[in-house]
C-alpha cells in the first residue's frame, strides 16, 4: 500500500491543475476524465518529468516534492515504473536487453527475470528488436520493462489508447495479471471505464484540473451527478460477488452479494470465491411487481434511490440499492412516468446480461 | 614510389584525423546544448556556428590570421605557453581547421540529438538512468549515425581545405604543406605529373573512406531497423 499525499499547483498556458489529496493507494486507482482534464499532467507530475509551479509530494514517508522547502527528488530517483501511450522501447536494443536496462538500474530489487517474462508472455519475443514487434507487444515489453525497474508506484498512461485498438482485449488480461501477481500501487489513466471497472479499485474522477470526485470504484460507478461516468454507453455498476455453488446439471453458477443472488451461464470459479460483476445500466430492465412467467432468472430486489432525468434525453437513470450495492439502471423517461418511480420505492430490477468484470 | 609528395599526404590525413577527433568532443557538448536549449541567443549561437558554411575561406583566413599573430588574442596566448608562434605551424592548421569544420561536426550531431527525442529520454529516466547514464546508453548509440555523418563530413572538408590553409599555413614542408596547397604549387609550376599523382592519391583516398563508412552505415541501419 502507498500513502500518498498530494498538492499540487501547476500552470501551463490556459491549462491549470490544482489537486490536494491524501490517496491510500491499495490496488489500482483509476483516473477518468475529459480531455484536458489534467489525467496525464496529473502523472507526470508524480513521475518527476514536469515540475507544478508550488506543490509537495510524499510517497510514504519519502518526499519527492517540496517546492517551498526547495526538494525536487528527480525522475530517476522516484522508483516509479512508468508506461506511456507510446511504449517508447529503446529500438537500439532487443526486449532482453530493454528489460536488462531496467533490471540494472533497479539495484538488485529487481523480480525475478523468469516470472516477468513469464506473466506477460514475452519467451518467444526476447531476441526481437522493437521495430520488429506489433503494438500489443511492444506495450507487453514496456509494462515488463517498467516491473523490472521495481518501481514503488505503477504510473500506466492509457496503456491501451494507443493507434492500433485491435490489441485492446489482447492486452487487458496481461495487465490483470500483473496487477494481481507483482501488487504494486498503480495509478491508471484510462480513456474507457470498462478497462477500470475491470482493474481498478478506487477512482478519482477528474474535471478541469480539479477533482470531480474520488472513492472507492462501485461509488463512484453509481453516482449520477458525474457526466463522466453517466455521459457514457458503457455506464454501469461493478458488484463483488461470492461464488455460491455450481449447478452441473443446467451449467450455471449461483453467485450472492448482500442478500441478494445472481447465476450466470457456465461454471465460473470455485465456491467462495469472489468475482466482479459488471452490470450495465442499459441491461437493467425495472418492474414494480415480480414477474411471473419470463425466462430472464436474475431477478433482484431494489429500492430506488435516486432518478436522474435530462429532459433534452429520452433516458433516465435510477440508481438502486440491492444487496448493498448500488446499481445503476438507466430507462426511457416515458417507462419511469408510466411506471410512476418515485424515490424510495421498492422495485424489481431485471438482469437481461451479468458480465464478469474480472475473471 | 617516386615523384609523390608522401610527406604531405601523410600530414593532410594527420590534419584530418587530429581535426575530426578534437571536433567530435567538442561538437558533441555544443551539439547537445543547441538541439535542446531554449534560451533567445541560441540561434546566435547557431549562426556563429554555421558562418563557415557561407563565409568565403580567404575571409575567414584573413582573420584568422590576424588572431593567430603574435600581437593577436590567441596567438600571443599561445606565444607565451608554448613559446612558439601559432601562426604557420601545425598547431595553427589545427586550430583553424577546427573552427573552419565546426559546422559540418555540429550540425549532424544536432540533428542526430534532436532526432532521439525526449520520450526515450524520460523513459530511460523513469528506469532509474541519470542524466550521464541516459547520455551514454541512449543518446550516443541512437545518434551513431550522426557521429558517422559528422566524422566523414569533418574528414573530408578537412582534407580539402585549401584558403585558409594558405591564408594562416603557408607552404613548409612536414608543417603546413597539405596536398592541396603542393597540387596547386605543382600545377603553378606546370608539374603537371606530379599533379597528377597528387590529385589521383586523394581521389582514391576520399573514395575508399566515404565507401567504407556508406557501407558500414547501410549494415548498421539494416540491423536497427528504419529510423535509427
Amino acid at each position: 500500500m502507498a500513502a500518498i499525499k498530494l498538492d499540487l499547483a501547476m500552470t501551463l498556458g490556459d491549462f491549470s491543475l490544482e489537486l490536494s489529496e491524501q490517496l491510500q493507494i491499495d490496488g489500482v486507482l483509476g483516473v477518468v476524465g475529459s480531455n484536458g482534464a489534467g489525467k496525464t499532467s496529473l502523472l507526470r507530475l508524480l513521475a518527476g518529468l514536469d515540475q507544478p509551479r508550488r506543490g509537495r509530494i510524499d510517497i510514504g514517508d519519502h518526499c519527492w516534492l517540496d517546492t517551498e522547502a526547495g526538494i525536487v527528488v528527480p525522475t530517476h530517483k522516484r522508483r516509479v515504473g512508468m508506461v506511456f501511450q507510446d511504449a517508447r522501447l529503446f529500438p537500439h536494443l532487443n526486449v532482453t536487453e530493454n528489460l536488462d536496462f531496467a533490471a540494472q538500474r533497479a539495484g538488485g530489487s529487481a523480480p525475478a527475470w523468469g516470472e516477468v517474462v513469464q506473466t506477460l508472455g514475452l519467451e518467444t519475443l526476447l531476441q526481437r528488436r522493437p521495430t520488429g514487434l506489433s503494438g500489443g507487444e511492444q506495450q507487453r515489453v514496456a509494462l515488463a520493462r517498467a516491473l523490472m525497474s521495481a518501481p514503488q508506484l505503477l504510473l500506466l498512461d492509457e496503456p491501451l489508447s494507443a493507434a492500433d485498438r485491435g490489441y485492446r482485449d489482447e492486452l487487458l488480461p496481461y495487465l490483470r495479471r500483473v496487477i494481481r501477481r507483482f501488487q504494486i500501487p498503480t495509478v491508471y489513466v484510462a480513456h474507457t471505464l470498462d478497462e477500470l471497472a475491470q482493474l481498478a479499485d478506487q477512482l478519482l474522477v477528474l474535471r478541469d484540473g480539479r477533482r470531480a470526485a474520488v472513492g472507492p470504484i462501485a461509488h463512484i460507478l453509481a453516482r449520477l451527478d458525474l457526466p463522466e461516468v453517466s455521459g457514457r454507453d458503457e455506464v454501469g455498476s461493478v458488484i463483488d460477488a461470492v461464488v455460491r455453488d455450481h449447478d452441473p446439471a443446467y451449467l450455471l453458477t449461483q453467485l450472492a452479494f448482500g442478500d441478494q443472488t445472481v447465476s450466470m451461464t457456465g461454471l465460473i470459479g470455485q465456491p467462495g470465491d469472489r468475482l466482479r460483476l459488471r452490470l450495465y445500466a442499459t441491461d437493467i430492465a425495472l418492474a414494480t411487481e415480480k414477474p411471473e412467467a419470463i425466462s430472464i432468472r436474475n431477478i433482484l430486489s431494489a429500492s430506488v434511490q435516486a432518478i436522474r432525468v435530462d429532459p433534452g434525453s429520452p433516458s433516465a437513470d435510477v440508481l438502486l440499492t440491492s444487496g448493498g450495492y448500488a446499481v445503476r439502471a438507466r430507462v426511457t423517461r416515458a417507462s419511469l412516468d408510466e411506471l410512476g418511480l418515485v424515490e424510495g420505492q421498492s422495485v424489481f430490477a431485471l438482469l437481461k446480461a451479468v458480465s464478469l468484470a474480472s475473471d | 614510389m617516386i615523384g609523390i609528395e608522401w610527406q604531405a599526404v601523410a600530414l593532410t590525413a594527420q590534419l584530418a584525423g587530429v581535426t575530426t577527433a578534437i571536433l567530435l568532443l567538442l561538437a558533441t557538448p555544443l551539439a547537445w546544448w543547441l538541439a535542446h536549449s531554449t534560451r533567445p541567443w541560441a540561434g546566435w549561437v547557431e549562426a556563429l556556428v554555421a558562418l563557415p558554411l557561407v563565409l568565403p575561406p580567404t575571409v575567414m583566413g584573413f582573420y584568422l590570421l590576424l588572431w593567430f599573430a603574435p600581437d593577436g588574442g590567441l596567438g600571443a596566448l599561445w606565444l607565451e605557453v608554448t613559446g612558439q608562434p601559432l601562426n604557420f605551424s601545425f598547431a595553427g592548421l589545427v586550430v583553424a581547421s577546427v573552427i573552419y569544420s565546426l559546422p559540418f561536426a555540429t550540425q549532424p550531431l544536432q540533428a542526430a540529438f534532436a532526432g532521439v527525442g525526449p520520450g526515450i529520454l524520460e523513459a530511460g529516466a523513469t528506469l532509474g538512468a541519470s542524466p550521464s547514464d541516459r547520455f551514454l546508453r541512449l543518446v550516443l548509440p541512437l545518434s551513431r549515425r550522426g557521429y558517422i555523418t559528422a566524422a566523414v563530413l569533418t574528414f573530408a572538408h578537412t582534407l580539402g581545405e585549401f584558403g585558409v590553409v594558405l591564408m594562416i599555413g603557408g607552404n613548409i614542408p612536414g608543417e603546413t604543406r597539405v596536398v592541396s596547397v603542393a597540387l596547386y604549387e605543382a600545377v603553378e609550376t606546370l608539374d603537371y605529373g606530379s599533379a597528377h599523382r597528387l590529385a589521383a592519391v586523394l581521389l582514391g583516398f576520399s573514395f575508399t573512406v566515404l565507401l567504407l563508412v556508406y557501407g558500414l552505415n547501410r549494415r548498421l541501419s539494416f540491423r536497427l531497423g528504419p529510423g535509427v
